[in-house]
């Protein structure tokens, strides 16, 4: 692999690659999600499907989780290059005079997504491994929406996930386009896209703060 | 008006460098901020100090020699310019002005403000340039036709004076920008793509090698080049990059 990534364009490939898959991933996730808030009945069949092919479970899944470790992982091996690239710092450097926040602190937003997805594997997907492979609990077709429910009672979860959202939108804002250019598509056909992806970076996150506040709100 | 001046004094590329303080007074609105430096300059001189260091030659904004980051910034606060182009009209009396050397692993100091930016030759060596037979059977300059808009993007990326403020603006010290510009300046011409695969190979792993950073997309760079030198030169030399190597 260290061949294949040892050029900086290679690596800007293959960090844009992972992005717009975790970036597809979300859209998937935030779908089944907003289900929730109009019925029971279709979140539950939607998280049972999930849940239980095998193509997702054993396929997709572990695929998944390979692409958020490599995202990371290649994201904190690139901090570090770079640091070392920039040898002394500046006395003064005015950074925000020519680049965003978020595009200069990706490495802050990244932790906080990734925290947070630490906390989600310790609510939601712990649990489930222990019902389905170490309990070996009969699938209960019915059992999802009360889960997420009965998760979004407690207000200090509710605000941990809240904040985290608030930084996934952060690390879109930039990431999305930036991901693009990487992949070499940019010119003047691509300026319309640009309000797309911000869009995109703002509403998904919404969608999930939405989601989360209206259980705790509404149970 | 007066001002003070902290500026980074260091003997050579082997010492330790500082910031120094220095005062100096009288320095008219219409002065370049190349001309303060020389005021300052002649006043050490003057005292038997010995004078900051630092890099020029046309003062007219087109050899990219000044470099300078003056108050936390690639050839001071004005845009698109080059430091011998910033007027003393964009500062106040009183304040205090940081002048630090362009700051980058592969631009080691010589001397002061002056830093060693010949990883930019090396890279052009690799690969910015078209092998021509010169002598004497020169073709029409018609014969091949190409397009206004490739020719004006062509020209546009060409507009690189190889200064560094991309890198010197750049929080990763990533050449991109400038490597971009001198690939993609060939890549829109048709006399650029016989050897249009080795170029972007052989530029972009030599950038590597001077240890330059990994590009971001923070777009620092395109808001500090003094040329206007657009990020779709970037995304240019990622594609053609792709091309090569697949
Ligand atoms: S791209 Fe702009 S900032 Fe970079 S070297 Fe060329 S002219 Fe200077
Ligand atoms: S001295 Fe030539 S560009 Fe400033």
């Amino acid at each position: 692999m260290s061949g294949l990534l040892s050029s900086s364009i290679a690596r800007k490939f293959a960090m844009a690659l992972s992005a717009l898959f975790l970036v597809f991933f979300l859209l998937m996730h935030v779908s089944i999600n907003i289900l929730s808030l109009f019925s029971e009945d279709a979140f539950n069949t939607a998280s049972h499907f999930m849940g239980t092919n095998p193509l997702i479970q054993f396929v997709m899944q572990p695929i998944l989780i390979i692409g958020v470790v490599f995202h990371f992982a290649l994201g904190l091996i690139l901090e570090i290059k770079n640091r070392k690239a920039q040898g002394v710092k500046y006395a003064q450097n005015n950074g925000a005079a020519n680049s965003t926040w978020m595009s200069r602190n990706m490495i802050y937003s990244g932790a906080v997504i990734l925290l947070l997805i630490a906390v989600h594997f310790v609510d939601f997907w712990f649990p489930e491994l222990n019902y389905k492979y170490v309990q070996g609990l009969p699938e209960d077709p019915n059992r999802y929406y009360h889960e997420l429910v009965e998760h979004f009672q407690n207000p200090a979860r509710v605000g941990i996930y809240a904040l985290a959202f608030i930084f996934l939108a952060l690390h879109l804002l930039h990431g999305f386009q930036s991901a693009f250019q990487s992949m070499g598509a940019n010119n003047k056909y691509t300026k319309g896209l640009k309000n797309f992806f911000a869009g995109y970076a703002i509403v998904v996150p919404a969608l999930f703060i939405i989601i989360v506040l209206f259980h705790f709100l509404n149970h | 008006m007066d001002l003070t001046l902290k500026i980074w004094r260091q003997k050579d590329s082997n010492s330790k460098g500082q910031m120094v303080d220095y005062k100096v007074t009288e320095i008219s609105e219409h002065m370049s901020f190349l001309e303060m430096m020389d005021v300052l300059n002649e006043q050490l001189v003057n005292s038997g100090d010995e004078p900051v260091a630092f890099d020029h030659d046309c003062r007219e904004g087109i050899c990219g020699m000044c470099s300078m980051y003056i108050n936390g910034e690639a050839h001071g606060p004005d845009r698109g310019i080059t430091t011998c182009q910033l007027h003393m009209r964009m500062f106040k009396d009183g304040d205090t002005i940081t002048i630090e050397p362009f700051r980058a692993s592969a631009f080691p100091v010589i001397k002061d403000l002056v830093v060693d930016r010949e990883s930019f030759e090396r890279i052009q060596h690799a690969g910015g340039f078209i092998s021509v037979n010169t002598s004497g059977n020169t073709q029409d300059a018609n014969a091949l036709p190409i397009s206004k808009i490739a020719a004006d993007e062509a020209m546009d990326a060409a507009a690189c004076i190889g200064c560094g403020a991309c890198v010197a603006s750049c929080k990763n010290s990533s050449a991109m920008l400038f490597v971009g510009a001198k690939v993609s300046q060939y890549a829109l011409l048709p006399q650029g793509q016989i050897e249009a695969k080795e170029r972007v190979l052989n530029m972009v792993a030599q950038m590597d090698k001077e240890g330059f950073g990994n590009c971001t997309n923070t777009g620092a760079c395109e808001v500090e080049c003094p040329k206007g030198i657009s990020l779709e030169n970037i995304a240019r030399m990622n594609r053609e990059y792709l091309k090569a190597s697949i």
